[in-house]
C-alpha cells in the first residue's frame, strides 16, 4: 500500500459549536485525535447565546459549559480557534489539511483570562456576541465562560486613516482612544512615542489626519490636532500647579537605553534636527545639536508667532526634549564657527544637517532694494523675539502662503489701531496655498486679501518705500500645473504701503557644504529612503532636503534620519525593512460595529477677533477635559484596536504582542466533518418590520441575551429603547423563513418553540408580562413539543394569533409599536394592537462560511447555500470522506443536531476503522508514590494570579499565615501558579520537600483541577491529594473594595482545604474488560443501520428481531416526500447485514433477560433456540407502528383509507374526482397529545402523486396545522402552487364525515372563511397517528431499567445533550422507538446510536472507580433506602445481604450518602469526616483544629 | 462588639458553584462573609452537615443548589429542600433561629443573582445577630438591674 493510500486516524471537525464540539468528543472517544477548527476566538457556536432550550427550559449554559470544558480539557483535541481552513487535498482517509491559525495577539498558552487587559483597553466596541446590546473593548473574549479562556485583539486589517496618514507616524488613533477614557497622561505619551512636540504640534500641525478622518463621512473630522494640544496642556497645567506628572512605574513609556559611544553631531535645532537628536539620545547616543541660532527650535521659535503658539509651551517642550541627554550648542554657525575638521577632531562619528530653509527667496522686481522693503522669517523673528519694528500704519505683505499669512497677522497686532495690512498674492483665493482657517481669522482680524495680483514694481521715494503697483494675474500655473504666472498687464492696481513683506517662499543657503555633499534642485541631495546624502556617514534631513515644508514633515525626517544613523553606526543595512517613503493609501473603512456617539465636533475656543488682534497672547484657549472626552468619543474606531499599549503594559502574565502574524500550519486527516452551523436571519432584509429603526424591536436572539442573567441587562427584561420593563410582548414568527421573497423558502424547523419558550421565561421573569405570538402554522413536530405548546397556551397564558402581520409603526409618544393584523381565527376581523416590544422570530440562514468550506473542500451547497444536496442522505457531502453535522446542512434543533455529530462520528470511525488509536496521545506517569505510613506533609501555593489576586489580597500574609498552621511544610506565593514554570516549581518542591499533600489557592477548580493534578500525577503522587481553594472569582474579584476582610477570607478558605488535605486518601480506579460487541434489538431499517455501523467498526454486533423477516415498519412505505425509493433502500441494509461477518440475526426471537452493566452484559435471547449472549453495549430500536383509525367511517365505507393504503392504490391506476384527507387523526388529541410528525408530509406526497397521475383530481386537505418543518416546506409550497386546497379547522371542531346514497360527503368548519364547507368527497384519505409498541416496551424498559415517558415512547437521558443514550449507562435508544420522525432521521439516529457505542466499545478497558460512593458493609443495614434513592439504580443487595454500589454506575453525586440512615455510605474525597474537617477548619483557628480532628 | 459573620454556603458543582464563578467573572461585588463549599450536588446535603455547621459557630448556612427541574443529578436539589426544611425545625428545637439556614436555586448562567442572594443573606444574619444581640444585652441588664 503506497503511503499516500494509508488511512490516518484523525479527524479536522470545522464548526465548534453544539455540532461541532459533539463530533469532536465522539470522535475523540472512539479512539481518534481530532483539530478542531472554528472561527471565532472561542468554541460554543450559538448555542453559547441561548439562555434557556425548549423544551424543558433548561439553562443552556447550564448544558453547554461543562461540555465547553470537556472539550477544552481532552488529550486528543486540538482547538484551533480563531483559524481558518485553507486548503485540502488528497482523498477519503488521508487529506492534507492546511489551517490558517489568525493573529490573536494574545498568547494562548501565557494568557489566564483575568481580564486586566479588557479594562485597560479604551476602545469599545457593540458586542455582536450580546446581539449589540452591550459594549466589549478591542480585546475581548466572546463572553465568560468561553473556552479557550483567553483573549484576542480585534483588529482591522487596515489601519486607520488618521495614523496611516501622519507623516510623523504618530498614533492618533491611539491618543484619541485613551482620551476618550479620560486616560490623558497615557495618551500624551503615546503622542510622544512619535512626536517629541506634542504641544507645539497640537497647536500648529496642519493635521492631515483630520482631512482623511472617516468620521468626516459621517459629520465632521475628530478634532484631533486639538486633542493632542488637550493633552499636552494638561500635564503643563499639573505641573504648574505643582502636581507630580510622574508615571506609575509599570505605566512608563517603554525606553530600551543603550550606552551607545559614538557621538553625533545633529547641524541645525529645528524639529527635524531635534526629533533626530532626541530619538537617538533616548538610544542612548552622545548627541550634539549645533545652532547658529541664540535659541532651539529654529522656525518653531523663530518663525510661528506667538499668538497660535505661546512661547511657554514652546520652551517647555524644547526643555523637555534637552532633558533626554541632548547637548547643545548655541550660536554657533557651521561652516563659519566651526566646520568638517573640527567636529571630526572632536571624536563626531556622523554629521546630520538639518539647517532648514530659513531664508527667504528674492524675486526680481523693480524697486526690491528700496529701503522698507523686508524679509518675512527676519521680521517674525523680531516679532517673536517681543520688538516691535517701525513698519508704518499702511503695509503689503507680498505672498499667500501660511508664512504670508503669519507675517500680516505679527504685522496687525505691532501696528497702531486704524493701520491697514494689504496681502497681494498671485494665485486666487481658492488657490491660496495657505490653510483657509488661516486666511479666515486674518480676515476676522482685519486682514485686507487680494488675490490674483502680481507685483510688478515698487514705488519708493528718498525716504524709502511708498507703495506697490500691481498687475492682474490670469493664472499661476501652466497646463503641466508648473508655476508660470501670466497676467493681464493692462489691468493695474497700485497700493500704498510703507513697508513691503515679502513672502515668497523660503529656500536654504548651502555655502557651508564640502563639494562633495552635492544639491540637487536647491536642497540636498540624499537617498529618499535613508536620507544620507552623496557622502557615506553624512545624513540631512528637514526642509533642507524637502524644501520648506511643515513640521510634522521635519520630525518624520528627523525619525528617519535617526534610524539611519543608528543603522550606521551599529553596521546594520541602512535599507532594510525601512518604512516605506509613501504613506499606505489604503484604510479602514468604519467598522461594522462601531456607532458614532451623536455628538458634534467640538470647535476649538478662541479669543473674539477685536481682542487677539491688540496682542500676541494665544488666540486659541484650549479644550477642556470634559470636551476632550466627548470629542475623542466621537471617534470611529476605524483600525478597531488602536495599538495604544495599554493591555500590553496591563498584562502582568506578559501575553499581548501586538506584532503576532497569522501562521499557517499543515495537518494530515483521516475524515472531515463540516459543522459550521447556521447564523440568525439578518432581520434588517425586512425592512417592514422595523428592525433598526424602531429601538423596540428586536430579535429572537437579542431576546435571547436580554433573558440571559449573564447578557447584557444582567437578565433584567428591558426594552432597548428606553430600559423600561416591557409588559406586552409580540412575537412576529417566520422572519426570514417560509419566505420567497428573501430566498428562503425552507422553514427553520425552531422558531414556533423558541418564541414559545420564550414567552414563558419573559412570564417567568414578571409574572404580568402579556405575550402573544403572531403565527403561521404552529409547528410543534418534535418530541415534548406538543406538550410545550399547550403549557404555554393554557398554562402561561401565552396568545397565539394566527395572522400574518401587515404593518408595525411606532408610536411617536411612547416607542411602543403599533401592530395590524388581520384575526383569521376571529372572522378575519382587521385588529390594530399597541404592544411595548416585538420580538422578531428570525429563521436560520446558511452561515457564509460554508460556502467557503463547502467550495474548499469539494462539497455541493444546495440552493438555500446550506451544505449537502442530497436530503436523504443528510450526513453525505457527495463527497467520500467529508461529513456533514448540524446545521450545516439545513436548520434545524440541538437534539436533531447532536445526534448528526454522533452519527458523522460513527462514519468517520467506518471508514477509519484500521487507523483508529494510531495518532491518539497517551500521556505516561511516574509510579505512584505510596504514602499511606506518611504523616500529611501539606505544601500550599498561594497565586497571585497578576495583580488578579494580589491587589486585593495580601498574599503575603496569607502565606505567612498559612505556613504556621500544623502538617504545612511549605507555602509560597506564585505570579501565576497556572504558568508553565510555576508547574515545575511545583512539581521539583514536592519531590524536594517530599510533600504529600498539594493545596493550590488560586482560581476556580471548575477550569483548573485537571491541570494540577496533572502535576501531582507528574511529581508521582495520587492525584487526589489535591485541594484548591477559589481566592479570585470568589474571593479577590468579588470584594475588590475590602481587602482586609477578602484576605480574612481567603485565610479561611485555605485553611479550609488544609484541614480536609489531612483526611485526603489516594483513590485508585480499577480497570475491567469490555466485551466488544453489542445487542441491537428491532431489525427494523434503524436497528440494522446501527448493526452495520457497529460491525464495520469492528465490533460484533446481535441483533434481535422478533418477527420472522427484517425490515420492520418501513415495509408499509415506499417512497419518501422527497423520492427517495425507500425499498431500494430497505433490500440494500438487509443485504448488507446478510453480508457482515460480525452480525449476527434472531428472527422471530426476544430478549428474555438481561444482566449486568456498561462494558459487560450478560443476556439470553429466545427464539427457536435459547442463546446466552455476552455484549458491552445494548441497543433498543424496537419502533412502533400506526394506530387503526376508529373514526371517519373508517372500517366501514371501504372508500375511506388511510395514506398508507392510499400508497399502495396510487401504485394502481388511481382515479378519483374528489379525494379529501383528513390530518392529525388520532394525534394532537386528549388520549394521544404528542404530533405523530410525518403525517402532514405524508400527506402532501400522496396529494403529489395524484395530482401528477391525474392533474384534474380535486384534493382537499383538512388540517389543524401543516408541519412541514425544514426543506419539507417547499413541497408545501409546491403542492399549493399545483392547486391543492389546504383547508384549516379549529382544533375543536373536526370534520363531520356521513355517508349518503353510497357517497361520501364531509362538512368541515373553514377558518379562513369563518363558515362550513361541505366536500364531496370519492375517496376520505385519514393521516392516523403513529404509536408507541406500547407492552413490548414496557416489558424491554423493565428488563433493561430505562425509563418510558408518558406518551410510551422511550426517554432519552436527556432531551438535548444526551438524545440517544439512556440515563442507564452503555444502553441506547434510537428509531421510532425514541419517537415519531422520518426514515432519513431514524437512520441519522441509528448512526448516532453506533457512535456512542464505540465510545465505549472501541477501548478494551474501562476505567471504574474514583469518586464515587462506597458501603461500609460493617455499618449497613439493608435497609434499601439507597437503593431507593438512586437515580442511576447503582446500589445493589450483594451477596453477602449488604448494600454494595456498582461502581460502573455511580455518577458520585452523593445522594445517597446523605440519604443513608446509618451513614454507611461515604462519598470518596466527600466523605463526613472530610467534609467536617473542611468546613470546621474554615470556622475555626489552628490550634484547636488537631484535637479536634484527633 | 459586632463581629462579622461567618456563613457556610454549600453550592454544587454544576450550578450554584459555577454561579459563584460567574459573579466573579462579571465582578459582581457582594459581601465577604460566605465561605463556599463545593458539593457535587445539594442531594449530598445531609442534616447532620448542617447542624455541624453551626455547631462549629457558623452564623449562618446557606443552601445553594440548581433550578427545580434543572438538577444535573435529576434531583438531588429536590432531597437537599426537604432536609433544609427539616433542619429548620431541628434548629428552632435548639433555640438557633431557623432563618439562619436557607435554600436557593441559582442556575449556572445567573453569576448576578448569586452576588444578589449572598449579599440579601448576609443581611439577615446581620440582623438576626443585631437583634439577638440586643436581646441579649437587654436581658443582662435586667438582670443586672434586678441584683442591684
Amino acid at each position: 500500500m503506497s503511503d499516500k493510500n494509508k488511512k490516518i486516524g484523525s479527524v479536522l471537525v470545522v464548526g465548534s459549536g453544539i455540532a461541532g464540539m459533539q463530533a469532536s468528543l465522539d470522535c475523540a472517544n472512539a479512539g481518534f485525535k481530532v483539530f478542531l477548527v472554528e472561527k471565532q476566538p472561542s468554541i460554543g457556536g450559538n448555542m453559547a447565546r441561548l439562555d434557556k432550550t425548549f423544551p424543558t427550559n433548561d439553562c443552556a449554559m447550564c448544558m453547554i459549559s461543562p461540555k465547553l470544558v470537556e472539550v477544552g480539557r481532552h488529550l486528543n483535541i486540538d482547538i484551533l480557534s480563531y483559524s481558518d481552513l485553507k486548503n485540502v487535498e488528497g482523498q477519503a482517509g488521508n487529506y492534507r489539511v492546511t489551517i490558517n491559525r489568525r493573529a490573536r495577539f494574545v498568547d494562548e498558552e501565557k494568557c489566564n483570562g483575568c481580564g486586566d487587559c479588557e479594562r485597560a483597553c479604551p476602545v469599545s466596541l457593540a458586542d455582536v456576541f450580546n446581539g449589540e446590546l452591550a459594549e466589549h473593548q478591542a480585546i475581548y473574549r466572546l463572553y465568560p465562560q468561553a473556552i479557550p479562556n483567553v483573549f484576542t485583539i480585534n483588529k482591522n486589517k487596515l489601519p486607520s486613516p488618521c495614523k496611516a496618514t501622519c507623516p510623523a507616524g504618530t498614533n492618533s488613533h491611539g491618543y484619541v482612544a485613551l482620551i476618550s477614557k479620560g486616560k490623558f497622561l497615557k495618551a500624551l505619551d503615546v503622542v510622544r512615542e512619535r512626536m517629541p512636540f506634542a504641544s507645539i504640534c497640537g497647536r500648529i500641525c496642519f493635521h492631515p489626519c483630520e482631512d482623511v478622518c472617516n468620521r468626516g463621512k459621517i459629520d465632521e473630522p475628530v478634532s484631533i490636532r486639538n486633542l493632542k494640544r488637550f493633552v499636552a496642556d494638561y500635564e503643563w497645567e499639573m505641573i504648574q500647579k505643582g502636581e507630580s506628572v510622574e508615571r506609575p512605574p509599570d505605566e512608563k513609556p517603554i525606553e530600551i537605553k543603550m550606552d551607545y559611544q559614538e557621538k553625533v553631531a545633529i547641524i541645525g535645532g529645528g524639529p527635524a534636527g531635534l526629533t533626530c537628536a532626541y530619538d537617538l539620545a533616548i538610544k542612548g547616543y552622545p548627541v550634539t545639536v549645533f545652532d547658529a541660532n541664540e535659541k532651539l527650535g529654529g522656525m518653531m521659535t523663530y518663525g510661528i508667532p506667538a499668538y497660535r503658539l505661546a512661547r511657554d509651551f514652546l520652551e517647555f517642550e524644547l526643555d523637555l526634549i534637552v532633558k533626554k541627554g541632548i547637548k547643545v550648542e548655541l550660536g554657533t554657525r557651521f561652516g563659519v564657527d566651526f566646520n568638517f575638521e573640527d567636529l571630526e577632531k572632536q571624536g563626531y562619528q556622523t554629521i546630520m544637517f538639518a539647517t532648514g530653509a530659513p531664508f527667504t527667496k528674492k524675486i526680481p522686481l523693480e524697486g526690491i532694494d528700496a529701503k522698507g522693503v523686508l524679509e518675512s522669517i527676519p521680521f517674525l523673528k523680531e516679532t517673536n523675539e517681543g520688538r516691535k519694528p517701525d513698519i508704518g500704519k499702511k503695509i503689503v505683505v507680498i505672498g499667500g502662503g501660511n508664512v504670508a499669512i503669519d507675517v500680516a497677522r505679527s504685522a496687525i497686532r505691532i501696528m497702531e489701531p486704524g493701520s491697514e495690512v494689504n496681502v497681494i498674492c498671485l494665485e486666487s483665493r481658492e488657490e491660496m496655498p495657505a490653510h483657509e482657517w488661516e486666511i479666515v481669522e486674518a480676515l476676522e482680524e482685519g486682514v485686507k486679501i487680494h488675490p490674483s495680483w502680481g507685483p510688478s514694481k515698487i514705488i519708493s521715494d528718498s525716504n524709502g518705500v511708498t507703495g506697490i503697483e500691481t498687475i492682474k494675474c490670469i493664472s499661476v500655473f501652466d497646463e503641466l500645473e508648473k508655476f508660470s504666472p501670466s497676467f493681464d498687464k493692462g489691468i493695474k492696481k497700485t497700493f500704498e504701503a510703507s513697508t513691503i513683506l515679502l513672502s515668497v517662499g523660503q529656500m536654504s543657503d548651502f555655502s557651508f557644504l564640502s563639494d562633495d555633499i552635492r544639491t540637487k534642485n536647491g536642497v540636498i541631495d540624499t537617498d529618499p529612503l535613508t536620507l544620507e546624502t552623496t557622502v557615506k556617514g553624512i545624513f540631512a534631513g528637514g526642509d533642507n532636503v524637502t524644501g520648506p515644508k511643515s513640521l510634522v514633515v521635519a520630525v518624520a525626517q528627523g525619525h528617519r534620519a535617526s534610524d539611519s544613523i543608528h543603522r550606521y553606526l551599529r553596521g546594520l543595512d541602512l535599507r532594510e525593512d525601512r518604512e516605506p517613503i509613501e504613506q499606505t493609501r489604503e484604510f479602514a473603512e468604519i467598522p461594522k460595529n462601531t456607532y458614532p456617539a451623536g455628538i458634534p465636533r467640538h470647535v476649538m475656543p478662541t479669543l473674539d477677533a477685536a481682542t487677539r488682534k491688540t496682542s500676541f497672547i494665544e488666540m486659541e484657549t484650549g479644550f477642556t477635559a470634559d470636551m476632550a472626552i466627548k470629542e475623542a468619543s466621537r471617534c470611529l474606531n476605524c483600525a478597531i484596536c488602536s495599538e495604544c499599549y495599554e493591555c500590553v503594559r496591563a498584562c502582568k502574565a506578559q501575553a499581548i504582542n501586538h506584532d503576532s502574524k497569522d501562521e499557517l500550519i499543515d495537518l494530515n486527516v483521516g475524515a472531515i466533518i463540516l459543522a459550521n452551523g447556521f447564523e440568525p436571519f439578518d432581520a434588517s432584509l425586512k425592512p417592514e418590520y422595523g428592525f433598526g429603526r424602531y429601538k423596540n424591536v428586536i430579535t429572537s436572539l437579542q431576546f435571547e441575551r436580554i433573558l440571559s442573567a449573564s447578557g447584557p441587562y444582567s437578565g433584567d427584561i428591558k426594552r432597548p429603547g428606553d430600559g423600561k420593563a416591557p409588559k406586552k410582548i409580540a412575537w412576529i414568527q417566520c422572519i426570514g423563513s417560509r419566505d420567497v421573497t428573501v430566498g428562503n423558502d425552507y422553514c427553520s424547523s425552531v422558531c414556533c418553540m423558541y418564541a414559545t419558550k420564550q414567552s414563558i421565561i419573559a412570564k417567568e421573569h414578571e409574572s404580568d408580562t402579556d405575550c402573544t405570538i403572531f403565527f403561521i402554522d404552529m409547528r410543534a413536530f418534535g418530541k415534548g413539543f406538543e406538550g410545550f405548546y399547550n403549557r404555554a397556551k393554557n398554562e402561561h397564558g401565552t396568545h397565539y394569533i394566527r395572522s400574518q402581520v401587515s404593518s408595525i409603526k411606532e408610536n411617536p409618544e411612547n416607542e411602543n409599536l403599533i401592530l395590524r393584523y388581520n384575526d383569521v381565527e376571529s372572522n378575519n376581523r382587521i385588529v390594530s394592537d399597541e404592544f411595548d416590544l416585538v420580538v422578531l422570530s428570525v429563521g436560520l440562514v446558511a452561515n457564509p462560511s460554508i460556502k467557503e468550506t463547502a467550495e474548499l473542500v469539494g462539497v455541493q451547497c444546495n440552493q438555500f447555500g446550506f451544505a449537502g444536496t442530497q436530503p436523504a442522505y443528510p450526513l453525505l457531502s457527495g463527497r467520500e470522506g467529508i461529513f456533514l453535522s448540524g446545521a450545516v446542512n439545513g436548520p434545524k434543533d440541538i437534539p436533531e443536531t447532536v445526534m448528526q455529530s454522533s452519527a458523522a462520528a460513527a462514519l468517520c470511525g467506518q471508514l477509519l476503522n484500521d487507523a483508529r488509536g494510531t495518532e491518539i496521545e497517551v500521556r505516561e506517569y511516574p509510579v505512584e508514590k505510596d504514602i499511606s505510613d506518611e504523616e500529611p506533609r501539606i505544601g500550599v501555593f498561594v497565586c497571585h494570579c497578576g495583580i488578579n489576586i494580589a491587589a486585593v489580597i495580601d498574599v503575603k500574609s496569607v502565606v505567612d499565615y498559612v505556613k504556621k498552621i500544623p502538617g504545612v511544610v511549605h507555602a509560597e506565593d506564585t505570579l501565576y501558579t497556572c504558568s508553565q514554570d510555576s508547574q515545575k516549581i511545583i512539581k521539583e518542591t514536592i519531590i524536594e520537600k517530599k510533600l504529600n499533600r498539594l493545596i493550590v489557592a488560586s482560581c476556580t477548580p471548575r477550569t483548573h483541577e485537571s491541570l494540577f493534578q496533572e502535576t501531582l500525577r507528574e511529581a508521582g503522587l495520587n492525584k487526589y491529594l489535591f485541594e484548591m481553594a477559589d481566592i479570585r472569582e470568589q474571593c479577590s474579584w468579588v470584594h475588590q473594595q475590602e481587602p482586609e476582610k477578602a484576605t480574612e477570607k481567603a485565610i479561611d478558605l485555605i485553611r479550609g482545604s488544609i484541614g480536609k488535605s489531612h483526611l485526603l486518601e489516594p483513590i485508585h480506579f480499577k480497570t475491567v474488560g469490555i466485551t466488544k460487541a453489542a445487542l441491537v434489538i428491532g431489525g427494523g431499517l434503524t436497528g440494522m443501520t446501527t448493526s452495520i455501523s457497529l460491525a464495520k467498526q469492528g465490533i460484533e454486533v446481535f441483533l434481535v428481531e422478533r418477527n420472522d423477516y427484517l425490515g420492520g415498519e418501513l415495509i408499509h412505505i415506499d417512497r419518501s416526500l422527497e423520492g427517495d425509493n425507500l425499498q431500494v433502500r430497505l433490500s440494500d441494509a438487509i443485504k448488507e447485514v446478510e453480508l457482515e461477518d460480525n452480525i449476527t440475526v434472531f428472527l422471530n426471537s426476544t430478549i428474555d433477560s438481561v444482566n449486568g452493566f456498561l462494558g459487560n452484559f450478560t443476556s439470553t435471547i429466545k427464539g427457536t433456540a435459547t442463546t446466552e449472549i455476552k455484549h458491552g453495549a445494548i441497543i433498543v430500536a424496537t419502533g412502533a407502528s400506526q394506530s387503526q383509525p376508529s373514526e371517519f367511517l373508517y372500517g366501514q365505507n371501504d372508500n375511506v383509507m388511510t395514506q398508507r393504503e392510499l400508497e399502495v392504490n396510487l401504485k394502481d391506476n388511481f382515479i378519483a374526482k374528489n379525494v379529501v384527507m383528513i390530518q392529525c387523526v388520532g394525534s394532537r388529541n386528549d388520549t394521544r397529545t404528542y404530533c405523530s410528525r410525518t403525517c402532514c408530509s405524508e400527506a402532501i406526497k400522496n396529494a403529489l402523486a395524484i395530482k401528477e397521475q391525474h392533474p384534474e383530481t380535486i384534493v382537499s386537505i383538512l388540517y389543524r396545522e401543516i408541519r412541514t418543518y425544514a426543506y419539507k416546506e417547499v413541497y408545501y409550497r409546491k403542492a399549493r402552487e399545483k392547486g391543492i386546497r389546504f383547508i384549516h379547522f379549529p382544533d375543536d371542531q373536526y370534520p363531520d364525515v356521513s355517508e349518503k346514497n353510497g357517497a361520501l360527503e364531509i362538512k368541515v368548519h373553514n377558518t379562513v372563511l369563518g363558515k362550513e364547507l361541505t366536500l364531496p368527497a370519492n375517496k376520505l384519505i385519514l393521516s392516523p397517528a403513529i404509536i408507541p409498541e406500547s407492552e413490548n416496551n414496557e416489558r424491554i424498559g423493565e428488563l433493561l431499567k430505562v425509563p418510558i415517558n408518558e406518551d410510551g415512547f422511550f426517554m432519552e437521558a436527556h432531551v438535548k445533550l444526551r438524545p440517544v443514550d439512556f440515563a442507564n449507562e452503555g444502553v441506547f435508544v434510537c428509531g421510532l422507538a425514541h419517537s415519531p420522525k422520518f426514515t432519513e432521521e431514524n437512520v441519522v439516529q441509528a448512526l448516532a446510536v453506533a457512535g456512542r457505542v464505540s465510545c465505549i466499545l472501541s477501548k478494551d478497558t474501562l476505567e471504574v472507580g474514583g469518586l464515587i460512593s462506597v458501603v461500609d458493609p460493617e455499618k449497613c443495614a439493608s435497609c434499601l433506602t439507597c437503593l431507593r434513592e438512586c437515580v442511576y439504580e447503582a446500589p445493589f443487595i450483594n451477596a453477602e445481604g449488604v448494600a454494595e454500589i456498582e461502581a460502573i454506575k455511580c455518577q458520585g453525586c452523593g445522594n445517597c450518602t446523605s440519604a443513608c440512615p446509618a451513614k454507611a455510605i461515604q462519598l470518596r474525597t466527600f466523605t463526613d469526616i472530610q467534609e467536617k474537617a473542611l468546613f470546621f477548619s474554615i470556622l475555626k483557628e489552628p490550634e484547636i483544629l488537631k484535637n479536634e480532628l484527633d | 462588639m459586632s463581629k462579622e459573620p461567618i456563613i457556610v454556603a454549600f453550592c454544587c458543582h454544576y450550578c450554584a458553584f459555577t454561579a459563584a464563578d460567574l459573579a466573579g467573572t462579571m465582578r459582581k461585588q457582594y459581601p465577604t462573609n460566605c465561605r463556599i463549599v463545593r458539593l457535587p450536588c445539594t442531594g449530598k446535603v445531609d442534616v447532620n452537615m448542617l447542624l455541624k455547621a453551626f455547631e462549629f459557630d457558623a452564623d449562618g448556612v446557606m443552601v445553594a443548589g440548581c433550578e427545580e427541574g434543572g438538577c444535573h443529578f435529576i434531583q438531588g436539589n429536590i432531597r437537599a429542600i426537604k432536609r433544609v426544611v427539616y433542619a429548620k425545625t431541628l434548629l428552632a428545637e435548639t433555640g438557633v433561629n431557623p432563618d439562619r439556614l436557607v435554600m436557593y436555586h441559582i442556575a449556572a448562567s445567573q453569576g448576578p443573582l448569586f452576588a444578589q442572594r449572598a449579599t440579601e443573606f448576609t443581611e439577615i444574619i446581620k440582623k438576626i445577630n443585631h437583634e439577638e444581640l440586643t436581646r441579649e444585652k437587654n436581658s443582662d441588664d435586667n438582670s443586672r438591674r434586678q441584683a442591684v
